[in-house]
């Protein structure tokens, strides 16, 4: 009966190592065609830019990180090969949810120790600073720590480095969201 | 010969549709091997789901080692291929704050994408707050604009930082990994047996 409901629970994910080499051939496709790596933030920032130019042209103008990303010729930053990616990373990943059976509706996961609130409030925290750290740090998991070191880069793996150490550093002190 | 995009040899509009289908490649691969579940990802910092370094350290050696292979039989030109520069301090911070952030929030930025297709509220608080976290450091950038940019070192690689060639950095990494998925399997197994409050979702 037991050993029946766990089987039940047992989730329907793909081997990991077999996720890891298929990620790792896309990110070998993604150099060989586009001669860069995977990203994720990229989207983000261009999106960033792209509102505070709509609301506040001469601010962003005079501002020297949003002005490196504004194309000198008029056109929109969001004709962007990251902002495509990130549109297909969310179908995908919405695919797959289909496929497997975990495209539900709208839910929050957290910890039964901690309440949706709770859970809600670290997320923000974590994203806020996910959007400080990856802009420091040059790209975030996908584009610094994974396809940085892939490439060999030092700077990917100085950003891989630190991400995973500081995680287990501060672990104990969050403890209290997870487990 | 590869990488094909700068080199004119696929161009034009095919660029936003392979961008498209490599980004949809990503997110199913990602909510797949489990990544829309936070309380999976977190595991690799408690010892009760080492997914997180399974997967990526994987994706990691199996590109390398094939783009160093790519190379050998002459299919990619490696100095086209973009090696990301690096800014010790810059990157030092940077790594420090996301660390932070992903045992406090549970994700990164590209999982947490494929929880928010998957229909979770958690994904999509930690999407807005990515967007957040970039606008405060867009605003706040005149204040630490030179730190931004010191100490950098350019296109540096792992290898000629020291003085070992790229061959034996991937040989090490490959080491590395071995060990590290074994390690991990040895306490994911300890620490499960005492666990009753965590269950795949």
């Amino acid at each position: 009966m037991n050993a029946n409901s766990n089987m039940k629970n047992q989730p329907k994910y793909i081997n990991p190592y077999f996720g890891g080499i298929l990620l790792g051939i896309l990110l070998l496709a993604t150099f060989y065609l586009a001669g860069r790596g995977l990203s994720a933030t990229g989207a983000v920032k261009l999106s960033v830019v792209t509102i505070m130019d709509k609301i506040a042209p001469v601010h962003t103008e005079n501002n020297t990180f949003y002005s490196r990303f504004i194309p000198e010729d008029g056109s929109s930053p969001m004709f962007n090969w990251l902002v495509f990616a990130a549109i297909g990373t969310l179908f995908g990943g919405m695919l797959s949810g289909a496929i497997f059976g975990r495209l539900k509706k709208l839910r929050i996961e957290h910890s039964p120790k901690i309440s949706a609130r709770t859970r809600l409030i670290a997320a923000g925290i974590g994203g806020i600073l996910f959007g400080i750290g990856s802009q420091f740090g040059r790209g975030c998991s996908s584009g610094a720590a994974l396809s940085g070191t892939a490439s060999l880069s030092l700077g990917g793996l100085i950003v891989m480095a630190l991400m995973f150490g500081i995680g287990y550093v501060f672990a104990y002190f969050f403890r209290k969201l997870w487990i | 010969m590869g990488p094909l995009i700068p080199q004119g040899i696929i161009t034009g509009q095919w660029d936003f549709v392979i961008a498209l289908l490599i980004g949809a490649a990503f997110g199913f691969i990602l909510e797949a091997s489990g990544f829309s579940s936070s309380r999976n990802i977190v595991g690799v910092f408690y010892g009760y789901n080492f997914v997180v370094l399974r997967v990526f350290f994987t994706a990691m050696i199996v590109a390398m080692v094939g783009l160093l292979f790519f190379s050998y039989f002459g299919w990619i030109d490696l100095n086209l291929v973009f090696v990301l520069p690096t800014y010790v301090n810059a990157m030092l911070l940077g790594g420090f704050i996301m660390g932070l952030g992903f045992v406090i929030g549970g994700f990164c930025p590209g999982t947490s994408y494929t929880a928010v297709a998957i229909g979770k509220i958690d994904g999509m608080v930690f999407t807005v707050g990515t967007f957040i976290g970039v606008l405060i450091f867009s605003e706040a950038f005149p204040l630490f604009e030179n730190f931004y940019t010191a100490n950098n070192l350019g296109g540096i690689t792992i290898g000629e930082m020291f003085s070992v060639t790229n061959e034996v950095v991937a040989f090490i990494f490959v080491l590395m990994a071995i060990v590290a998925f074994y390690v991990t399997w040895l306490i994911e197994k300890k620490v499960r047996k005492n666990m009753t409050e965590y269950k795949f979702e």
